[in-house]
């Protein structure tokens, strides 16, 4: 074994010229710049959020004037108006808090596995979720909310974990396209099985077509409630991870030589990913696109760091839901369009828009 | 054995069921450059990858100042010790600014947010790599040497005592290679930054190294300073070469000139007659 002598030049250590305050200047511009491009950008959202509210409350089957819309906010239904605009208000805020969570679990996904096309739709999360919501549905009879939603969660859960396995097997671990490419063999495997499970049995195939399509139409406090203590948690816990993702993004190798843990990074961001569309899935059924849109929308807004991007996401999904919603709405009046399908017609383009336009796996 | 920054005993690792060192032991002296250099495959990146933490070895242990780095906390390691890959990933869109900013996250905390000294930092780690006038650069704008020498600047911005580079100069120009090692000197100089990379370049890694350590089959073949190690048995014996090794009028240090099969006229006496098609003044 060698010895160690210390050179004589490495004694000093503070001899690089000081930064020079100009650079710290320009460091400040810069990030006074961001966070004033920040506050427009987020309060745009914001605005866009109340207005899309409003028209969600609005807007529907039957007509109604102010007097209606204002009595059903007071609380009070006594006419017809009221009422369908008091049955509004749960959908409006389901369609808010489905679009927040999958925005934001979106984002999550796209960062835990840099690729620019991950989904909950795509990845394979969602039917996941469906099959085993169908699964409980016609074998062993749930039909509560809650139950709906620990299903959902397991199943998402399973095919995340089984879709990461997969993409994983071999030399050179669970790169983004592997992932990709995993998450749409799953979610061709699970469609079928789920179509398996449901055609035979004509008693549920009707409950459960209007399910797989994905929508907010119908919906009521009770639905609702269940859903926010798993919501929360999830914002929560993807918040926190949201620094986390920032390394993730700058590769694995590089990421653990910042200090970060990546195995750690990657399973508390996607159990808070799973803890956001899980239930949403289990409540509104697989809604599609909105979690690939938002996040690639925010970042023009907020940039690539997650500790803004995964908020804005929450902004932006709830924001597009809501629209989306009323935009079902208004187009097939007076019947409805669910919202699954909306978000399909704007989401296809601006995937085909994203594979033609970016390197896959530049993330 | 205090001047001794990384010290690696008896290191046996690799993937799986491949084993790819074999007892290596290294000691890497606190504010000198390392080159480790070595034939396609002969585990110099492995390695690194081990002395960087990115691998635990099967057997054997890597000295941080005397701490077993597999021991210490992530981030306790990171505050101390850098490590650049070979490919690293830019964001789409990051600044160079956010991205050198990223190298301060050892020593941010969930609840301790940018502070002055993560300022300072920044902006030094800038400074020294040339790059305050481009901090607003989105990296996708910057040439592949200015590119490294961001990714180069993020690792400073950590503030380590040293830095593991694992190939620093791959996919560069011969002039951006310059460039990055004579930046990576300054650092050694100017900072005492211990400094450990990983090299393709023989004659390179024999100007810029204090140490050069010469791996073959797994094992650390030789490890000193460069006069002794770059020899011609060296360079036959790990890299399967003939060659000659001449002072380089530059430097005074040993430059490698390999030999090889269309080798030159002072070499072999090879009759001219063999060689009917190619002009021959031998």
């Amino acid at each position: 074994m060698q010895t160690c002598s210390q050179k004589p030049h490495a004694s000093h250590s503070s001899s690089v010229p000081a930064s020079g305050s100009s650079v710290n200047r320009a460091i400040a511009l810069r990030i006074k710049r961001n966070a004033a491009q920040r506050l427009s950008g987020g309060t745009a959202l914001l605005i866009l959020l109340g207005l899309a509210a409003m028209l969600s409350v609005a807007f529907g089957a039957r007509e109604v004037g102010w007097s209606e819309i204002v009595a059903a906010l007071s609380g009070q239904v006594e006419t017809m108006g009221d009422a369908a605009v008091a049955s509004r208000l749960p959908r409006t805020l389901l369609a808010m808090l489905a679009g927040a969570a999958l925005g934001v679990s979106g984002g999550v996904m796209q960062g835990l596995t840099r690729n620019p096309l991950a989904d909950p739709g795509l990845l394979g999360v969602n039917a996941g979720a469906a099959l085993a919501v169908v699964i409980g549905i016609a074998w062993f009879g749930i039909d509560e909310t809650t139950s709906y939603i620990w299903t959902a969660i397991a199943g998402a859960a399973i095919s995340a974990c089984a879709v990461y396995a997969i993409a994983s097997l071999g030399r050179g671990g669970a790169t983004p396209l592997r992932l990709a490419l995993a998450g749409a063999a799953i979610t061709a495997a699970l469609s079928s099985l789920t179509t398996a499970v449901v055609l035979p049995r004509g008693d549920i195939g009707g409950l459960v077509q209007s399910w797989l399509v994905g929508g907010v139409g119908g919906a009521t406090y009770d639905q609702l409630l269940p859903v926010l203590p798993f919501l929360m948690t999830g914002f929560v816990i993807t918040l926190l991870a949201a620094r986390k993702l920032n390394m993730l993004a700058l590769g694995d190798d590089t990421a653990a030589g910042l200090g970060e843990k990546v195995a750690v990074a990657r399973a508390m961001s996607a159990v808070g990913a799973v803890l956001l569309c899980g239930p949403i899935t289990a409540v509104c059924g697989p809604i599609g696109f909105v979690g690939l849109v938002v996040p690639h929308a925010c970042r023009l807004l907020a940039g690539g760091d997650y500790r803004w991007l995964l908020p804005f996401s929450a902004l932006g999904g709830a924001v597009l839901l809501t629209f989306s919603d009323v935009a079902g709405r208004l187009i097939a009046h007076p019947s409805e369009l669910d919202v699954g399908i909306v978000t399909a017609f704007i989401g296809a383009p601006v995937f085909i828009w994203i594979v033609r336009n970016r390197k896959v796996g530049s993330l | 054995m205090s001047a001794c920054s990384l010290l690696a005993q008896g290191l046996v690792a690799g993937y799986g069921e491949r084993t790819i060192l074999y007892d290596v032991n290294l000691s890497v002296p606190a504010g000198q450059t390392t080159a480790i250099v070595g034939a396609n495959a002969c585990g110099k990146s492995t390695l690194l990858r081990v002395l960087s933490r990115l691998l635990t070895p099967s057997q054997g242990s890597v000295l941080l100042e005397g701490n077993a780095i597999h021991q210490l906390p992530t981030r306790h390691l990171a505050q101390q010790l850098g490590f650049l890959p070979q490919s690293p990933i830019a964001p789409e869109g990051i600044s160079v600014l956010e991205l050198v900013s990223r190298g301060r996250h050892p020593h941010q905390g969930l609840f301790k947010r940018w502070s002055s000294a993560d300022e300072v930092a920044v902006a030094d780690a800038l400074a020294a790599t040339h790059l305050s006038e481009l901090a607003e650069r989105h990296m996708d704008e910057l040439s592949g040497g200015q590119r490294q020498r961001v990714w180069i600047a993020m690792a400073l911005a950590q503030q380590t005592k040293v830095l593991l580079l694992d190939e620093p100069t791959t996919f560069l120009d011969i002039n951006h290679q310059i460039d990055v090692l004579d930046l990576l000197t300054d650092l050694n100089r100017q900072r005492g930054t211990t400094i450990v990379m990983v090299l393709h370049e023989l004659n390179l890694a024999a100007r810029y190294a204090d140490q050069l350590v010469a791996m073959a089959n797994g094992k650390v073949y030789a490890a000193g300073p460069p006069g002794e190690i770059l020899t011609e048995q060296m360079v036959r014996e790990v890299f399967g070469l003939e060659s000659r090794v001449i002072e380089d009028p530059v430097t005074g240090k040993p430059m490698m000139i390999p030999i090889g099969r269309h080798g030159g006229i002072h070499t072999a006496n090879a009759p001219c007659s063999q060689h009917k098609k190619a002009p021959c003044f031998g």
